[in-house]
This record gives C-alpha cells, sequence and structure tokens, in this order.
C-alpha cells in the first residue's frame, strides 16, 4: 500500500483528506466521529466574533438530483457557526489533545478591521491548532455583511485582511477562495503577496436551486421568502479544477501550495485535484450525503492507484499541470476520428442523434438496410461528443491519424506542429 | 355437466382464491418508475418503437415520467393506442418492445417498458381526465360490428375525427376478450370495464349490445344505412379435436370457461375439477391451465402436440404456467377421449413413439384455437377462414373495413386488433372526407 502520510505546509495528517469546513466540522462530536472514521484532517467549521450568527430554523439545504435521486449538487445558506467562541474553542482543545496525529485548522471569518484580527488569532491559537484558513468564501449571508466572499471578490481586501492575520499568527495561514469571480489567478496572487502560507479552492457557488412548482415561488424558503446559496457537489468539480489548475501554471501563482476542495467524491477526484496542483484535498458534501464512510474508498482507491502507477503523493501532485494550456498552443495539425467498436455497440444510435442534430453529421444510422451506426471519416472533425453520450464504456474512442490525407478536409496529414498563434487564418500570428 | 362428483366449488376459500387471482405484475410505486424510467436510454428511432404494433413513443412516454408530466405521457400512449392501460397488462412484451429493448445487448435486462406504460396511464383511467378532443362534427355514421379491442379502437379514432358511431355487439358488455378473455389475474379491478367507459367517454358512440352480425342485424342493412363499416368480429368458433369421445360431459371449451370465470362475482363459487387436461399451447390454454391451478384443481396437465418452441404461448407464459404448477407435457396428441357419459381420462399419441398416455380427467379443456363465424359474411373476400384486408383494412368490398383476430393477420394480441382498428379509422375518414 501506498504512503499516504500527508505534509501540508508542516501540517501532518495519515492521509491527504481534510474535511472541509463545514457543517460536518461544526462539533467535537461530529469531529469524533470523522475521526474514528479515518479521516486525516479537519478544518473546523469557521469561527467568528461573539455573539454568533444566528441561522435560520428551516430549510438549509437542498439538492440537484439525478433521476434515481443521487446527490449531484447540494446547495445551502448556513452561516458561520452559530455556538459561541468559547464553546468551540474548549472543543478544539479537547480535539486536538485527543487526536494528536489528525490535522485540526481553525477557519475563521473576521470583520474587516485589524483589531480583530490581533484579539481573536491568537486566542484561537492557543487551542493548539494546526493553522487558519481565511475564509474569503461564503457567498451567502455572510458577504452580506462584508466578510466572505465579499472580501475574496477584491484581491486588495484579501491581500489586507492576510497581512493582518499573519502578523496575528504564528501557525501556517491557507487563505480559502471564491470560485465567484471571472479567474481565481488574482486572489490567489494577493494572498500570496499578503504572506499566505497557502490557498485553498474552491468554496460555493452563487446558486438558486429551482422554483416550487405548485406557489411558483423559490424554492426552498423561509416563510415564503428565499435566498441565494451556495453551490457544491460532484456538479462543481469541472468548475473548482479550472480554477485549482488556473493557480498551479500561473507563472506568479504556481509555486504557493494548494488545498483542492470542490466535489470530491470519490478517490478518482482526489486524483484530478492532486494532479492538477493541489497538495491535499478537502471534502465535505459526498459526507453530508453519504456520511464519513466514505474515506474507505478514498484512502484505499487512491492508495491502489499510486501503488499501480508506481507514484508516491508527492509525485502526483501537479503531475497534469504541464498539460495544461491556453487554447491557441493546442496542435491544429493534429488529427482525431471517433470509431465505434461494433462489438459492444447496443445500437441505441444516441451517438447518430447527437451528430446528426447538433454536429457534424458523421454517424450513420442504416447501412445496407441494416441499423448500423459507423463514423464517416469524411464527416468527422473529432470533436468527442458521440464518446461524450455513449451509454457503453468504451464503445466509442478516439483514434489518431498520422498518415495520408484527412479524409474530411483532404489535406495531407503533418507531423509539424502548428499552433493559432503561427496558423495562416491568424491575422495576428507571429511572423518572423 | 353431467354429474361427477370430482367436479365441485369451493376447493378453495373465497380469500385464497381472491390472493391467487390478485395483481400479476403488481404497478411499479412512482420511486420504482422514476428508477425504471432513467434506465430508458432514449435511443433514436428506436427499436422498442418498431417493435411497438401500434408504435407508441415508448422514450417519449418514459421522458414524461422523468420529468412527472404523467398526464403528457398518458396522451403519448394513448393517441397512438387507446388501450394502452389494457396492453400495458397484456402485451407480451417479452416478445415486442422489451425484446427490442437495447439494454438486452449489454445486460440482458430490458426497462419494464410495460410496467412504466401502467404507471403512465393509470392516473388517467382513475381520474377518467378526458385527454381528446373531438373534430367539428362530420355528420358521418359508421357502423362498426364488434365490441372488442378492434372495433372500440376503430370507435374511438372515428370519433375523434368527427364521426357518429355505432357499436353492435353480441355479448352484454363491451370489451371482447378484454372483458371475456383476458386471465383474470391480469386485468383486476374490473379494468376492462373502466377502459370501456373512458373510450366511450369521448361521445358520439352508441353502443347497442346483445347486437350480433346475423340474427339481429344483417350486413346489408348496415351497408345501406351507414357510410361506412368496420368489421371487429373476432374468431367466435372454437376449433373441435375431431376425435372420439369428443362429445363427453366435462368436454369444454376453454374458452367458455374463461368467460365463465371473468363474469363471475364470486370465484371460488365456479365448478372446478380435479383432474384437468387442457389441450393446446397458445395463451388460452396458459389462461385456463393456470386460473384452474389458482381456483384449486389439484392436477393440471397442459398437453401440446409439439415442442416448447412452437408454443405460441411465450416464454414467459411457459415459466408462468410451470410456476403455477401446471405440468407441461410437449409432443403429445389426444387419440380419443374416454369416459362413460362424462370424461375420466385422455389416450395420446406420442410422437416418436408407439406406445400410448393415458392421463386422467374429469374436465377437459379445448384451446385449439378459434375460427371465424362467417355466417351472413360470404359476400368477403377471405384466406384460410379470416378475411383478406388491404394496408388500409380495407375488405374486397367497397365501404367496409375489418380488423382485429378475423382478418388475415390477426395474430390474437390485443395491441395488434388496437392498430387494425386505428389504420381503419383513419382509412374510413379519408375515405368519407373524398366522398
Amino acid at each position: 500500500m501506498a504512503d499516504l502520510r500527508s505534509e501540508f505546509l508542516g501540517i501532518s495528517s495519515p492521509n491527504p483528506f481534510w474535511l472541509a469546513s463545514a457543517p460536518p466540522t461544526d462539533k467535537a462530536y461530529n469531529v469524533n466521529r470523522a475521526f474514528e472514521a479515518g479521516w486525516g484532517g479537519v478544518v473546523w467549521k469557521t469561527l467568528g466574533e461573539d455573539p454568533s450568527v444566528v441561522n435560520v430554523s428551516g430549510p438549509r439545504y437542498s439538492a440537484l438530483y439525478s433521476n434515481e435521486r443521487r446527490v449531484i449538487g447540494l446547495n445551502n445558506i448556513e452561516l458561520i457557526t452559530d455556538r459561541p467562541l468559547q464553546t468551540n474553542l474548549d472543543e478544539i482543545r479537547q480535539i486536538k489533545k485527543d487526536w494528536p496525529d489528525r490535522a485540526v485548522v481553525a477557519s475563521v471569518m473576521l470583520p474587516m478591521n485589524e483589531a480583530s484580527w490581533a484579539k481573536y488569532l491568537p486566542i484561537i491559537e492557543d487551542t493548539g491548532i494546526d493553522g487558519f484558513e481565511l475564509n474569503f468564501g461564503c457567498p451567502h449571508g455572510m458577504s452580506e455583511r462584508g466578510m466572505g466572499a465579499a472580501v475574496g471578490q477584491v484581491p486588495e481586501y484579501i491581500q489586507m485582511a492576510t497581512e493582518w492575520a499573519k502578523k496575528a499568527a504564528s501557525v501556517p495561514v491557507i487563505v480559502k477562495l471564491t470560485p465567484n469571480v471571472a479567474t481565481a489567478v488574482p486572489p490567489a496572487k494577493a494572498a500570496l503577496d499578503g504572506g499566505a502560507d497557502a490557498v485553498s479552492l474552491i468554496n460555493t457557488i452563487n446558486s438558486i436551486m429551482r422554483v416550487n412548482y405548485d406557489t411558483l415561488t423559490m424554492y426552498p424558503t423561509t416563510d415564503g421568502m428565499g435566498t441565494h446559496g451556495g453551490y457544491c457537489g460532484e456538479a462543481v468539480k469541472p468548475i473548482a479544477l479550472n480554477m485549482v489548475a488556473e493557480i498551479a501554471r500561473n507563472a506568479e501563482t504556481r509555486f504557493i501550495p494548494i488545498s483542492g476542495i470542490g466535489g470530491i467524491s470519490d478517490w478518482r477526484d482526489a486524483v484530478d485535484f492532486l494532479a492538477l496542483g493541489a497538495s491535499n484535498v478537502q471534502v465535505c458534501t459526498a459526507a453530508m450525503v453519504y456520511g464519513f464512510k466514505i474515506i474507505d474508498d478514498l484512502v484505499d482507491g487512491l492508495s491502489t492507484f499510486l501503488d499501480s502507477k508506481q507514484l508516491s503523493l508527492d509525485q502526483l501532485v501537479g503531475k497534469a499541470v504541464p498539460s495544461v494550456t491556453d487554447w491557441q498552443y493546442l496542435n491544429l495539425n493534429y488529427i482525431e476520428k471517433a470509431v465505434i467498436d461494433q462489438d459492444s455497440c447496443i445500437k441505441c444510435g444516441r451517438c447518430h442523434v447527437v451528430c446528426e442534430d447538433t454536429s457534424h453529421q458523421a454517424i450513420t444510422h442504416t447501412v445496407n438496410g441494416e441499423r448500423h451506426f459507423e463514423v464517416m471519416d469524411d464527416e468527422c472533425v473529432g470533436c468527442n461528443l458521440c464518446v461524450s453520450v455513449c451509454p457503453v464504456d468504451n464503445c466509442i474512442s478516439m483514434e489518431r491519424l498520422t498518415t495520408g490525407n484527412d479524409p474530411r478536409t483532404g489535406a495531407a496529414i503533418s507531423s509539424e506542429v502548428l499552433n493559432w498563434t503561427e496558423h495562416s487564418n491568424n491575422p495576428m500570428r507571429k511572423t518572423d | 355437466m353431467a354429474a361427477n362428483n370430482q367436479i365441485k366449488s369451493g376447493r378453495l376459500s373465497k380469500a385464497e382464491v381472491e390472493e391467487n387471482f390478485s395483481d400479476l405484475h403488481p404497478p411499479l410505486t412512482r420511486s420504482e418508475a422514476l428508477i425504471e424510467a432513467d434506465r430508458c436510454y432514449f435511443c433514436y428511432d428506436a427499436p422498442c418503437v418498431t417493435a411497438c404494433p401500434t408504435g407508441i413513443d415508448i422514450p417519449g412516454f418514459i421522458q414524461g415520467i422523468r420529468s412527472d408530466n404523467l398526464r403528457g405521457s398518458a396522451h403519448t400512449i394513448l393517441r397512438e393506442n387507446i388501450m394502452g392501460g389494457m396492453c400495458a397488462r397484456v402485451c407480451p412484451t417479452e416478445i415486442l418492445c422489451e425484446e427490442a429493448c437495447v439494454r438486452n445487448s449489454h445486460e440482458e435486462k430490458p426497462v419494464e417498458i410495460g410496467l412504466l406504460q401502467r404507471h403512465a396511464t393509470d392516473p388517467i383511467f382513475e381520474s377518467g381526465e378526458q385527454l381528446f378532443e373531438r373534430a367539428a362534427a362530420s355528420g358521418k355514421k359508421i357502423a362498426i360490428v364488434g365490441g372488442g379491442p378492434a372495433g372500440l379502437s376503430c370507435a374511438h379514432r372515428l370519433a375523434v375525427l368527427g364521426h357518429d358511431i355505432v357499436v353492435f355487439n353480441r355479448d352484454d358488455k363491451l370489451g371482447g376478450l378484454n372483458e371475456y378473455g383476458i386471465a383474470a389475474y391480469k386485468a383486476i379491478d374490473d379494468f376492462a370495464q373502466t377502459e370501456v367507459d373512458y373510450i366511450l367517454s369521448i361521445g358520439g358512440i352508441e353502443v347497442r349490445n346483445n347486437s350480433a352480425l346475423g340474427s339481429e342485424v344483417e350486413l346489408a342493412e348496415l351497408v345501406e344505412n351507414y357510410d361506412a363499416v368496420f368489421l371487429g368480429v373476432g374468431l367466435a368458433n372454437s376449433n373441435a379435436l375431431g376425435i372420439d369421445g369428443e362429445d363427453l360431459d366435462g368436454v369444454e371449451n376453454a374458452i367458455e370457461y374463461i368467460a365463465d370465470l371473468r363474469q363471475a362475482d364470486d370465484m371460488s363459487t365456479l365448478p372446478v375439477g380435479r383432474n384437468v387436461i387442457v389441450i393446446g399451447g397458445g395463451m388460452t390454454a396458459i389462461d385456463v391451465a393456470v386460473q384452474s391451478k389458482r381456483l384449486g384443481a389439484e392436477q393440471v396437465n397442459m398437453v401440446y402436440r409439439r415442442g416448447p418452441e412452437k408454443m405460441s404461448a411465450s416464454v414467459f407464459e411457459q415459466a408462468l404456467a410451470q410456476t403455477s404448477g401446471v405440468n407441461i407435457h410437449h409432443w403429445a396428441s389426444p387419440a380419443r377421449i374416454v369416459g362413460d357419459g362424462h370424461v375420466t381420462g385422455i389416450e395420446f399419441k406420442l410422437e416418436d413413439n408407439d406406445e400410448a398416455m393415458h392421463l386422467n380427467a374429469d374436465v377437459v379443456f379445448k384451446a385449439i384455437g378459434q375460427k371465424l363465424d362467417g355466417s351472413g359474411l360470404d359476400a368477403l373476400a377471405s384466406e384460410s377462414g379470416r378475411f383478406v384486408v388491404d394496408a388500409d383494412q380495407k375488405t374486397s368490398v367497397q365501404g367496409i373495413w375489418a380488423g382485429g383476430d378475423c382478418v388475415v393477420g390477426g395474430d390474437d394480441l390485443t395491441v395488434s386488433a388496437v392498430q387494425h382498428g386505428k389504420i381503419a379509422a383513419i382509412s374510413i375518414d379519408q375515405y368519407l372526407r373524398n366522398s
């Protein structure tokens, strides 16, 4: 079994799976259960100033389902912890004492004045926590009060608050970023400039789940009125991966350690985040949907995967980052065609109809009077839509053409790399 | 029936009989339906649609279930097949839509289309909500002979198209084999009449029960007095074995016993033999054999002259008989029915074997097919005892259409009869609008 022991900013944990700051980490009771189940660490649910916030006593969550009611996405309007600070501090101190090998990081959200940071951070740090995570991400409720995402959307505020935190704290400081921005790079850069030891991302995405079809009000509501929440779960993973990769490959931010968050449900999701540059990962929604037991598959799956690839955890981190680039650098001379394996084709015709209706009319429906689906290379642009919609795993694959002419364009296939920056159709092309 | 102390009612209590005749395929719950609906791949030019004799847009109605649009889903079904409720219960889906399902190719478990169809249509039959609107009145009047699936399907479509219809039905009730022939556990809670009521609720359909062609009403009179005539008379006569002993007491036509069973208020009061022999290999044979067993017969032997693959009953139906405790014998032909006033058994000749097989019986059901009662219908061209029709269900006589079991190509399936009636109605409508 691969060694999954993780060191993130010098904070050690038996595996790289932490529970993200969220309802699962609000109390000692939950955190004890999480550690008993095998989680490597927790980011304690965000602490704030006393008196504590007040949560609604109605629906805080709502879900986007697949038809068999599997939760694909989750929306929440819960605020930061609504318990007195001292209660949380007492519990954190006890937890850290009881679980010395696990990572315990405190998430904090404080108003935009330095005095507050100077006052609270030392008190919190005194519990024995391993680090801070600054919550500049929550998009609902707290952002109306000038905190959370309201800070995370303004790089100058991020830098300012990070500087205050770094001054007040002696343990590592992680800045948690909001995805409710056009690009994650300037906020990450601001965190770095403010002295952050790492960034974590993503927090939740602004969302309204749906309307109630009977009342034609938004759903869910609190006494007839609703408000946008924060969206999470597996549906947000691609958005998170892009932001992680952006930070990991940008020249100005590439050296900042990343804790990856966003829709991690099984070990493959963790591989995605790690390979795209995260050094560890945080999980919330999957635990809120299935309970803490999912840690077993996360640990076992990742370990088995690393063994099969003969990689260490450190070697996996960032492995895929060099493969991410800008569109303009993609090789326009590279040609693939879809190939349908007739033995595994079940003849549902989905590839045909989507190609016919929405793409390039490149898949047959009838051949010699028989229902038969086959790619016509002279029409196929290699778009991968048929692969994407085929219900049978590995039935349609993409194969590269390396010699001869592209049957679609008639042009000779070139082994030379040609990207947009040099393409003759590009009026801005480089001309030496 | 002559006295025979082996034939008696009350072999099982009323409660036991009711349990034995409960829904063969219980309806899906909403959760089950959503999970099953999600298994549909929404195929392009879906093979299940091609396999459905009425061409229901199956992926379309399943999408309605998925999206909680059951009303739209029911409309998608019923606009192609007004008997979509009964067909959901009685269609041999394993040789129609579900056999064609592409899921068979990689997991051998098709989408449960029949059960989903029932899920989509049940609410409409419960509420009686009218999903169809009649076109402007055409002033034309069509006579339909036969109140079974073909006739009712034709009547409904013609009514929707704006015509007025009179249905001449030989029985006390409408429904034909849906009412008198389907096994009771496939259409519980009087569903056949619920469906009939729904069909009639469109309006414009006058029903004359106990009006058989050739006795109460004559074809010439219909041709004279109506703008068009549709014949959906079915196959009213049972085939005979043509062997010694066929006239003994206790030897019955299966179809008549099934009709009695369907009309009984309390099935536990029906006379049931101790040893029952069923001759035949089709759906009627299975139905009478299984129902006899479920009424408490001790031994039910179903005997068929050829092998299992030749039986017109589907593999599912054969398995249903076997799991119900019916013994199925293949490759045995009845040579002689024996008895003294009342049947006591049958001697069978075995294929490839000179020895005879003897089975005891106090009741024998003949289920070897039906034939046309063509009295008064000599003017129509026929072939092998069924009317010849073209692709529009037109007979050889102008102004007369026919469909269902009574025509060449009729295959004893409700769903096929419905399709014939629908095609005929569309053809009649075009004919009347062009004339």
